[in-house]
């Protein structure tokens, strides 16, 4: 497997790559995807299996998780400035959570990763190439299982959960008369810029159905290969 | 639809941006004031951002700098998110109105300071490809020693991470701010040719100064539109029209 990289050509000063000895493994997804489930499902299979795991998401750093929550409360970030702050929150987590952990040997089991943060950058009509740019300081994870889902499906995941909510119907674009319409439209929108990522970034697809366990049996037989593997 | 991000240089406003830039003690805020007390007596609208200014971003830093959270990559990190804040609020706007905007300090400094803390030259510049190109930036070239005398004098001890204590340089303050301002130096130097900065003696008398500024400024104000309203005098006007009416 060999040691860790960036994917762009530097990433934080004074981090020595090959004192990482733990691995990565990201879950990403569009919201109500059912990613947060098999995040705790997984966790808890790891552990059985007597690996150490951190797991962590999105928008909860001790740097800018408060002042992310409270920006969004007040809907007045701007795109450029909505991109960076999420990255910085990135960047603090990465930094300051992940990589201490996979110095220490842990499963790194991350709930998103730059992949939500770019396509949602993305839909807001930020530059490609830009996008990327900022965010390469990110470590290439292990593996990366992309939870696929059609908007059909997706659509009645949403009604029988929390329902439609403001920024996961990215009310922000103005795409839509309603939480619905704009719903519909971002999402679709999102699982474009996911798709495009796919390749790219050597997405596992998994393709998401309403039987958990099939999905999380498929998970593990994707997660087996690199468990076995030493770094 | 959203409309597509315009990147560095491709920006085109009304109005003009123009910017200071130097190392703290190298007189540049002083500078900037002067000239816009300058520019509002001559008529023209003008509009004034410092670093570190967006309400948004503002309590996130303060409390990472207060509580020595910040790494070299968070630290450029918030501060761009900041610098965006005050882009997509306070710069773009005016410079669309027409209105000149004045700007104390601006990615050069983002530029300087990151990669003194060894952040990867190329990854900041791109960070900022977002900016607006500025349509004049002064940088106010002063020796660190004159400089060190300037800031030891007066005001505020040095701060933490101004002095780049965070990079562990030395466990003494004045000494950890001489070997980081000079890489900050270091940098600056190297974008004066790089971004065709204007290179203002700081060591010169604030007059000299001021009169070399305004001078270049005057060059690059053709065509803007003098449109500033004098409240005041407006006000008494309207007073004495309306007693006798």
């Amino acid at each position: 497997m060999g040691r860790f990289e960036y994917y762009g050509e530097k990433g934080f000063p004074g981090v020595d790559l090959s004192e990482l000895k733990g691995k990565l493994i990201v879950i990403e997804g569009t919201d109500g995807v059912g990613r947060s489930t098999h995040t705790g499902l997984l966790k808890q299979w790891l552990e059985n299996n007597g690996h150490a795991v951190l797991d962590t998401g999105m928008t909860r750093s001790a740097l800018a998780g408060e002042g992310l929550k409270a920006a969004k409360t007040g809907h007045t970030l701007g795109g450029v400035t909505m991109t960076l702050f999420y990255a910085t929150d990135f960047a603090d987590r990465l930094e300051n959570e992940m990589i201490p952990a996979l110095r220490a040997g842990f499963i790194v089991l991350t709930d998103r990763y730059i992949y939500s943060l770019m396509a949602r950058a993305l839909v807001r009509g930020a530059d490609p190439e830009w996008v990327r740019q900022v965010h390469d300081f990110a470590l290439k994870p292990d593996i990366i299982v992309y939870l696929r889902v059609h908007i059909d499906e997706l659509i009645t995941r949403v009604v029988q959960g929390d329902g439609f909510n403001y920024w996961e119907s990215g009310m922000d674009l103005h795409l839509g008369e309603d939480l619905y319409d704009s719903f519909v439209e971002y999402q679709k929108r999102l699982l474009r810029e996911f798709e495009n990522m796919a390749a790219q970034y050597n997405f596992q697809v998994i393709e998401t159905s309403p039987n958990i366990e099939e999905v999380f049996e498929q998970i593990k037989d994707r997660l087996t290969p690199l468990l076995r593997t030493p770094r | 639809m959203t409309p597509t991000m315009k990147m560095y240089g491709k920006h085109r406003f009304p109005g003009k941006l123009f910017i200071v830039e130097g190392i703290d003690g190298s007189g540049k805020s002083t500078q900037i004031a002067l000239l816009q007390k300058w520019l509002e007596s001559e008529g023209y609208v003008t509009f004034f951002s410092e670093w570190n200014s967006s309400p948004l971003v503002r309590e996130v830093t303060r409390r990472g700098k207060k509580k020595q959270m910040l790494t070299p990559m968070t630290f450029s990190l918030i501060h761009a998110t900041d610098f965006a804040d005050r882009t997509e609020r306070h710069i773009i706007p005016p410079l669309k109105s027409g209105a000149l905007v004045l700007a104390d300090r601006y990615i050069y400094t983002a530029f300087a300071r990151d990669v003194a803390r060894g952040v990867d030259r190329n990854w900041v510049r791109g960070m900022y490809q977002f900016a607006v190109k500025p349509t004049l930036g002064f940088y106010f070239r002063i020796s660190l020693d004159e400089a060190m005398k300037r800031i030891l004098g007066g005001r505020d001890a040095i701060k933490f991470y101004e002095a780049g204590m965070d990079l562990k340089l030395s466990d003494d303050l004045e000494e950890s701010f001489r070997i980081f301002q000079s890489r900050i130096i270091e940098e600056y130097e190297k974008m004066v040719n790089e971004y065709g900065l204007v290179v203002i003696d700081a060591s010169l008398s604030i007059e000299e100064q001021q009169a070399q500024m305004r001078q270049i400024v005057l060059g690059a104000l053709a065509g803007t539109k003098k449109t500033r309203i004098r409240k005041w005098v407006d006000l008494s006007t309207m007073v004495k029209k309306g007693s006798q009416a």
